[in-house]
């Protein structure tokens, strides 16, 4: 049987490692490859990797950084940040990682997720959206760390992505983000049900329970954190965490 | 030593990784003089098929396999992309494949699988291995492994099926004929037991 995956996202800001709440007030919490080596130990499903200056400083991704992060992974690593080429793609995926995250170029070009695919295969391109509720109801979705808000219709535009070859899609709600009160499960249920490759899902995991209860409706999904897997106790004293095996076990088998 | 195919595709690095910390030697392998020396053969692979093959044939390293894998009996691993390269041809494309071993890939039915199931496979599933394989020694049966994929290797001779996952239905994931073995799921990526199972192919 295929488990639900539980994934550590790590954001990348001047090199380091941070943690934002509602994608501000970023708050140093380390260094990367400090941290993979941590979740190495832990042996945690995935992880998500996301370097939040790139596309903003519109220069390319960051391959040293990448190559090194991936020499230390020994678990399947997503990288994403300032991707707008296949051979971009392609050439992240050779320093050793398994799934590339595409954001803001996809906006400005769908027709980029057919090219990617069809030369890494759909199963290592990942869609990223970064949503936040509309006031009378709704999502937006935004690109350039929640500055851009895009036209495009959230639900209208996942569909497209599935059609023209993602292999994932990874949702992230930006009112949630660093809040740790919970997923929205509104949201979760309105994108899921439209599609049928695999789903992630971000922003707001506080406690484990926030886990298991997207495990419990949804079954088979990715579950991402930041919060929860680099703060430790209300008052967010930084300690990279992930349940060990037995806790793990206990939320992924219930269903 | 362990030559890693370098044919522009895939994670390949993540392997050399792996077997430098095991201090078991490796290299890359681009060009046809860099297989001096080399006893066992990693042949990886993320990637569309005929975009993987496309790759290799440009590669110029398509007949040195053949010739070191069919002829020679080296032994050779291919990794997810990297296995389905061993059989005659997959649903995913139209270029033929190395032809190594009697299979076709094929992609999995969404409708057989239904909504619980999305495609593509990702994430940790179970690996049920028979006959006491030696690439599997000190694994337990039914471990997990990471998977990536939405096309499956279909392997026309039952016999050189060595293991097996559900997903909908049951599949090949590991398959060995004489000196050629290939896994669908991802060694390098899957902790313990995927270093274990590299460490084997080593030890073969």
């Amino acid at each position: 049987m295929l488990y639900p995956r539980i994934i550590p996202c790590l954001l990348i800001h001047n090199k380091g490692l941070i943690k934002t709440v509602k994608f501000k007030d970023p708050k140093y919490v380390g260094d990367p490859i400090n941290a993979v080596k941590i979740f190495n130990e832990k042996e945690v499903d995935e992880l998500i990797v996301l370097d939040i200056d790139a596309t903003v400083e519109n220069r390319e991704p960051d391959y040293k950084m990448i190559e090194n992060l991936a020499n230390e992974c020994r678990m399947p690593l997503c990288y994403g940040g300032g991707i707008k080429t296949a051979s971009q793609a392609q050439r992240i995926l050779s320093l050793g990682v398994e799934k590339v995250a595409i954001s803001s170029a996809v906006f400005n070009n769908p027709e980029l997720v057919k090219e990617i695919s069809t030369e890494v295969g759909s199963q290592s391109i990942v869609i990223i959206f970064d949503v936040k509720k509309k006031l009378f109801g709704g999502y937006d979705v935004y690109t350039h760390n929640a500055k851009n808000k895009i036209k495009q219709d959230l639900l209208v535009f996942v569909e497209r992505v599935q059609n023209l070859g993602a292999g994932e899609i990874v949702i992230n709600s930006i009112d949630n983000d660093g809040l740790m009160k919970g997923y929205d499960i509104d949201l979760i249920e309105k994108i899921k049900r439209r599609l049928d490759i695999p789903i992630t899902v971000l922003g707001g995991a506080g406690e484990l329970k926030d886990i298991s209860q997207v495990i419990d409706k949804f079954g088979i999904i990715g579950c991402a954190a930041g919060s929860l897997f680099v703060f430790k106790g209300k008052y967010k004293a930084v300690l990279i965490n992930y349940p060990n095996k037995e806790i793990k076990n206990k939320i992924i088998n219930n269903k | 030593m362990i030559g890693i195919v370098d044919y522009g595709m895939g994670n390949i690095k993540a392997f050399s990784n792996i077997y430098k910390q095991l201090n078991i030697p490796c290299k890359l392998v681009s060009k046809e003089k860099h297989f001096k020396g080399v006893e066992k053969i990693i042949l990886p692979g993320v990637g569309a098929f005929d975009h993987a093959i496309t790759q290799l044939n440009k590669s110029g390293l398509r007949a040195t396999l053949n010739n070191l894998v069919l002829n020679e009996k080296k032994p050779v691993l291919g990794v997810c992309v990297g296995m389905q390269m061993m059989a005659k041809s997959s649903e995913e494309g139209v270029l033929s494949g190395l032809g190594w071993i009697d299979a076709t890939v094929n992609k999995f039915n969404k409708e057989e699988l239904g909504s619980k199931h999305p495609l593509p496979h990702m994430g940790w599933n179970l690996v049920k291995h028979m006959y006491n394989n030696p690439l599997f020694n000190s694994i337990d049966s039914s471990s997990r492994f990471y998977f990536l994929h939405s096309y499956y290797f279909n392997s026309i001779s039952k016999e050189n099926s060595i293991a097996v996952t559900k997903y909908g239905k049951k599949f090949t994931c590991c398959v060995n004929r004489d000196n050629i073995f290939g896994v669908q799921f991802h060694p390098e990526k899957s902790h313990h037991d995927g270093e274990q199972l590299l460490k084997n192919f080593s030890n073969l």
